[in-house]
C-alpha cells in the first residue's frame, strides 16, 4: 500500500542556515506517526516544510501527488491541517470565530454545523467558552482550541506540533486520549512532533528519531521504545 | 446658542467624512502597519470620475454606484500591481511608494481635468429638509450616507465569513494561511474596500469643499488626526475620532481661532496625541519583545 505521506530527501533552510539535511519518512493512512528528537533537531521545521512555511528542497508526496512547491493555502485545501508551534490562536477573535476559521475552505455548511457539535462533545469546555475572546483562554483550553480548529477542516492528515507544551500532565493525557479516539473513529492520520517521548510512543504506531536535521532511527513505536540509546536520551530510564 | 448648535451639527456632518477616511486608513494600517498617504488622492481621483460621469449625462445615483465599484477595482489593482512587489521591503520603501502614488494621482488628475476648481452636484435638495434651520439637506444626507457606509462595513466584518477571514489575515497572517485563507488577496480586498469607502467620502465632501486636485489634502490631515485620536488600530475609535475632530474643528474655527487656522487644529491634535497618549484614546498598548 502506498503511504499517505511520503517524504524523501527533504531539506529546509531559514535564510542561509540549513536546518534539515535530507529527511526521509513515510506515514501510512490511518496511522499515528511520531517524530522525536531533542530541542533544535528539526522537528518543528519538518512540519513547517510540509506546509510550505519554509524554503524546502526534496520531494513531498501526499496521497501520491507532489505537494512540495505548492502554496500553504493550497496544501491546506488537500486536507492537511497543521496545529503549529505556539498554537496559532487568533487571540483577538472569539472561540467560535476561531473554529469557523478552521472550516474556512469547506463549502458543506450543514456538515460544518454538525462538526461544531462534535467538537463541543469532545471538548465541552470550549462550548462554555465559545463567545469568549480566545486570547483569554487558559493554555490547556487554547491547545484544545488549536486542535479543534484543525479538526474543523475535516483533515485527512493532522500535523501536531508539541501538543503537550507547557500543559499540566492531566490535560496532556486528556488531549492525547481524544487524539487517539479521533484517529480510531474518524481515521484521521496524525503526524505528531513531541519532546515528551514516553507519551508520544504510547500514542504512536511508528516513530522516527531526528537528530540535527537527519533521521537517525526509524521503526514501530515498540521497537523504538526498546532501543537502548533512545531509552537513555529521551525516556530517561 | 443657535449658532453653536449649527456649528456642532455641521461638524458632525464633516466629521462623518473624516470618520470614513480615517476608517479607510485604519483598515490598511491594521493589515500592514503602514499609513496609506495616498488614501485621500485615491478618493479625489474617484470623485473626478464621478464628476465626468455626471457631466456626461449619467444620473447621480448610478454614477455614485459606478464610482464606488471603480474605486474598489482600482484599490485592488493598485495593491496587486504596485504594493505587492514591495510588500516585504523595508518600511521606507513602501512609504515612498505611497507618496509616489499620491503625487502621481494628483498630477494625473490635474493633467486630465486641470487645476481649476469645479462645482460638484449634491444629490440632496437645496432647501433644508423638514424646514429645520440647523443643517442643510446636503449635510443631513451626507451624514446619512456615511453612517450607512460605516454600518455596512461593520456588518461585513462582523457577520460575514469573508469579513472574518480578512480580520484573521490582518491579525495573524501565518495562522490564516494555515486555515487556507489567501492572505495576499485579503490584503487586496482591504485596499479595494478602503478605496471604495474613500470614494464615498470624496463624493460627499466635494459639494462642500468643491472639486480640485488638492481637495483631499486637508481632509486627509483631519482623518489622520481622527485615526490617531481614536487609536490607529481601532476602527470604532477612528470613527468616533472622526466625528470628534469634525465638531472640534468647526466649533473652534467658528468661535475661537477663526476659519483660517482650522487646519492647525488637526495638526495640534496629531502632535498632542502623539506626545501625550500615542496609543490614542481607544487604542491598545503594544509591547514588543526584543
Amino acid at each position: 500500500m502506498a503511504a499517505l505521506l511520503d517524504v524523501s530527501g527533504l531539506q529546509a533552510a531559514y535564510g542561509s542556515t540549513r536546518v534539515l539535511h535530507g529527511i526521509d519518512f513515510a506515514l501510512e493512512e490511518g496511522s499515528i506517526t511520531a517524530l522525536l528528537g531533542a530541542n533544535g533537531a528539526g522537528k518543528t521545521t519538518t512540519l513547517r516544510a510540509l506546509c510550505a512555511m519554509v524554503q524546502t528542497a526534496g520531494e513531498i508526496r501526499f496521497d501520491g501527488a507532489r505537494i512540495d512547491g505548492r502554496a500553504t493555502e493550497d496544501i491546506v485545501r488537500l486536507g492537511i491541517a497543521h496545529v503549529p508551534d505556539g498554537r496559532g490562536t487568533f487571540v483577538n477573535l472569539s472561540t467560535e470565530e476561531n473554529l469557523h476559521l478552521g472550516a474556512y475552505v469547506r463549502r458543506d455548511k450543514r456538515a460544518v454545523e454538525q462538526d461544531f457539535e462534535r467538537i463541543y462533545s469532545y471538548f465541552p469546555r470550549l462550548k462554555e467558552r465559545r463567545a469568549q475572546q480566545a486570547g483569554t483562554l487558559s493554555g490547556g483550553e487554547q491547545q484544545m482550541l488549536a486542535v479543534s480548529r484543525a479538526l474543523m477542516l475535516r483533515p485527512r492528515l493532522l500535523l501536531l506540533d508539541e501538543p503537550s507544551f507547557g500543559l499540566a500532565p492531566l490535560i496532556v493525557r486528556e488531549i492525547f486520549e481524544i487524539m487517539r479516539a479521533i484517529n480510531r473513529s474518524e481515521r484521521v492520520s496524525i503526524l505528531l512532533v513531541e519532546q515528551n517521548a514516553a507519551m508520544a510512543l504510547d500514542l504512536a504506531d511508528r516513530a522516527y528519531v531526528i537528530e540535527t536535521g537527519r533521521v537517525v532511527l526509524a521503526g514501530t513505536a515498540d521497537s523504538i521504545r526498546q532501543d537502548e540509546a533512545v531509552r537513555r536520551s529521551y525516556l530517561g530510564y | 446658542m443657535d449658532a453653536f448648535i449649527h456649528q456642532v451639527l455641521a461638524g458632525l456632518a464633516t466629521g462623518g467624512i473624516y470618520a470614513s477616511v480615517a476608517l479607510a486608513l485604519v483598515m490598511i494600517y491594521q493589515a500592514t502597519h503602514l499609513v496609506n498617504f495616498a488614501q485621500g488622492e485615491l478618493a479625489m481621483f474617484c470623485t473626478y470620475l464621478a464628476w465626468s460621469l455626471i457631466n456626461a449625462g449619467c444620473p447621480y445615483w448610478p454614477a455614485f454606484v459606478l464610482t464606488v465599484v471603480f474605486a474598489f477595482v482600482l484599490g485592488v489593482v493598485i495593491e496587486r500591481v504596485v504594493i505587492r512587489p514591495v510588500e516585504n521591503s523595508p518600511v521606507l520603501a513602501v512609504v515612498v511608494v505611497f507618496i509616489a502614488l499620491l503625487v502621481i494621482l494628483n498630477s494625473i488628475t490635474g493633467w486630465i481635468y486641470s487645476y481649476t476648481i469645479k462645482t460638484f452636484p449634491s444629490p440632496f435638495p437645496a432647501e433644508p429638509l423638514f424646514g429645520n434651520k440647523y443643517m442643510s439637506s446636503h449635510e443631513i444626507g451626507a451624514m446619512g450616507v456615511t453612517l450607512m457606509v460605516l454600518l455596512l462595513v461593520y456588518a461585513f466584518f462582523r457577520f460575514t465569513p469573508l469579513g472574518l477571514a480578512m480580520r484573521a489575515a490582518a491579525q495573524n497572517p501565518v495562522s490564516a494561511r494555515l486555515v487556507g485563507i489567501r492572505v495576499g488577496w485579503m490584503l487586496a480586498l482591504g485596499w479595494g474596500l478602503a478605496a471604495a469607502i474613500g470614494a464615498v467620502a470624496g463624493m460627499m465632501v466635494a459639494p462642500i469643499v468643491f472639486l480640485d486636485p488638492n481637495m483631499m489634502g486637508g481632509i486627509l490631515l483631519y482623518a489622520f488626526a481622527a485615526a490617531l485620536v481614536g487609536g490607529v488600530d481601532n476602527p470604532g475609535g477612528a470613527v468616533l475620532g472622526g466625528f470628534l475632530v469634525g465638531v472640534l474643528e468647526n466649533v473652534l474655527g467658528a468661535f475661537v481661532i477663526g476659519n483660517e487656522l482650522k487646519l492647525a487644529v488637526a495638526l495640534v491634535l496629531i502632535i498632542g496625541v502623539l506626545v501625550v497618549k500615542p496609543t490614542g484614546f481607544f487604542g491598545k498598548v503594544h509591547v514588543t519583545r526584543v
